[in-house]
């Protein structure tokens, strides 16, 4: 069974993976990093207080979070046709991907903000500093190790799902591991899908660790 | 002289869920131009937030601030914002960016008003080198001790040149020698550039060792104002009582006995003045509290005595006293 063509498919789902989880995770930032940075703003005690806001937003996060991912990918089918043009694919997964990390990421941006000291904040309110170089400056900057650690659950979490959506041909180590193990019953090209899918996890989490210690001054 | 600090009427009340809190009473205070003035108050009594009026972090539920002309109630966001980069604030827990080095730190105000990164860099060097800080500029601040990041953060409020220099109990995470160090560069920095500093603080050693002028918060309340001097030597309000005797008034009252207060100022002479008295007099006393500092050779604070029994050599020793020009005042109830 280890004939060339078994090996380039590993080889290709490997990167297809890594296509769709970092992708996915770049989109789902660019989305949930402002809605973090809004949930903290708009909070009650936050630099710009909005109830309003402040609920839509609390609202939206904890729907879509509850939704199990298997079942978001199904309901956004139509959507992911809008955007993509097919629903199956490596292209098409981004779409529920980023729809269902955004969320998820907006919670951990937010809980990593909330953690900069607010005297700090305060310091920078006291020389005349406006809103924007406060979240730019001192907000995002001062919790960047947090951020990092975050971004690195959340590269975790997103590689997860991505595999989950092999399920509907989504492409991918996981679309193998469903096709070659579950239909077929390869257990063996199901085993080293999983193996390559948790060093890919262990890899990107120690990238994500030192990166993220390097980054921070805090320490002695 | 027009003071450049107007506190008017200023009351502020937070609401919470249940209950108000009354922070501050209509206060009324000026200050003036190269004052130190200490604001001084026990703890909760509504000091820090006023020192926070003064720059309008928060804002008076009643009354208004002016500084140097500016009514800070009637100006808008970003006329707000510039105003504060006139009114540079340290703070007890001294709020570094831990995530940027000391030049960086320092370089942060000047950001804000959008100095170049070249000029922000050799004003920042400049001030470090006022602050003896100039082989730190790479250092992070957690690499710092209390005393170090307090003078960073002294850099950094003086980067913008401004006119005033609010200081938020800024010593008291400080140990008593760091503490005296940081108090002499507020004092070379309000006599070198002029610079005008309130400070907020809940002991009176800090008041008297630079302070010009103070005022006493009790209970939100402005209880008694005016120079360092003046209140120290006749405080009249129980609140400034207590914080000059720094006594519990709750605490048994010493009975029977007769007790004094000496204040010592710059027309005391040079000798041992008790020890002497206890020699003419022939009798003892006891000291109960002694808080004197030797300035230029000259005493200058306060003692407590508690007398002899015997009210004529109890009246003897008063007189004693009095004539070598320190103020004696009878109290009918010291409680120690």
């Amino acid at each position: 069974m280890w004939d060339n063509a078994t090996i380039m498919m590993l080889v290709e789902g490997t990167f297809v993976t890594l296509y769709m989880t970092v992708v996915s995770t770049l989109l789902a930032y660019i989305l949930g990093l402002p809605m973090g940075i809004a949930l903290v703003i708009t909070a009650k005690d936050g630099l710009r207080p909005n109830k309003v806001i402040y609920k839509v937003l609390d609202i939206i996060v904890n729907i879509v979070r509850s939704i199990p991912f298997i079942i978001l990918l199904i309901m956004v089918i139509p959507l992911t046709r809008v955007i993509v043009g097919q629903s199956y694919g490596p292209t098409a997964t981004i779409v529920p991907l980023t729809l269902a990390a955004a969320p998820f990421i907006a919670r951990m941006v937010e809980s990593s903000l909330l953690e900069v000291d607010p005297g700090v904040i305060e310091a920078a309110q006291s020389m005349g500093a406006n809103i924007w170089t406060i979240i730019w400056k001192v907000m995002l900057a001062e919790s960047r190790t947090s951020l990092i650690v975050g971004a690195t659950i959340a590269l975790g979490t997103i590689l997860g799902y991505s595999a989950m959506a092999g399920a509907v041909g989504g492409g991918g180590l996981g679309d193998i591991a469903i096709r070659y193990g579950y239909y077929r019953y390869q257990t063996d090209i199901m085993m080293v899908t999983v193996v390559l899918l948790v060093l890919l996890v262990q890899v990107l989490q120690i990238i994500g660790m030192k990166l993220s210690k390097k980054l921070d001054k805090r320490m002695k | 002289m027009e003071p450049i600090i107007q506190i008017k009427n200023v009351s502020k009340t937070f609401i919470g869920k249940e209950n108000q809190v009354e922070a501050l009473k209509g206060i009324n205070l000026d200050i003036h131009k190269g004052d130190i003035y200490g604001i001084i108050g026990m703890s909760g009594a509504g000091k820090s937030t006023l020192v926070r009026c003064l720059n309008f972090l928060e804002k008076p539920t009643t009354g208004t601030v002016v500084v140097e002309d500016k009514d800070l109630s009637a100006l808008k966001e970003d006329e707000l914002r510039k105003v504060r980069t006139e009114i540079a604030m340290i703070f007890q827990h001294f709020n570094l960016l831990m995530q940027r080095n000391v030049l960086d730190n320092v370089c942060f105000p000047m950001e804000i008003v959008g100095k170049s990164r070249a000029e922000a860099k050799e004003r920042a060097m400049e001030l470090l080198e006022i602050v003896g800080l100039a082989d730190k500029a790479k250092s992070y601040p957690a690499q710092l001790s209390g005393g170090q990041k307090q003078r960073v953060a002294i850099a950094r409020a003086l980067a913008n040149n401004p006119k005033i220099l609010l200081c938020d109990e800024a010593t008291s995470a400080l140990d008593p020698t760091t503490t005296k160090a940081i108090l002499k560069l507020l004092q070379e920095i309000n006599q070198k550039y002029g610079i005008t500093i309130v400070i907020i603080t809940h002991e009176m050693a800090v008041v008297q060792e630079i302070c010009s002028h103070v005022a006493i918060i009790d209970a939100g309340e402005l209880a008694e104002h005016g120079t360092v001097e003046q209140v120290f030597s006749h405080p009249k309000t129980a609140a400034a009582k207590k914080l000059v005797f720094m006594v519990n008034p709750k605490a048994t009252e010493m009975q029977g006995k007769r007790c004094i207060r000496i204040v010592f100022s710059e027309n005391s002479s040079f000798e041992p003045v008790i020890a002497n008295m206890v020699l003419e007099c022939k009798a003892p006393v006891n000291i109960l509290l002694a808080d004197t500092k030797d300035i230029n050779g000259i005493a200058h604070g306060q003692m407590i005595l508690q007398l002899p029994e015997d009210e004529a050599i109890g009246n003897k020793m008063i007189h004693y006293l009095k004539d070598r020009k320190l103020e004696v005042e009878e109290l009918d109830s010291y409680v120690g």
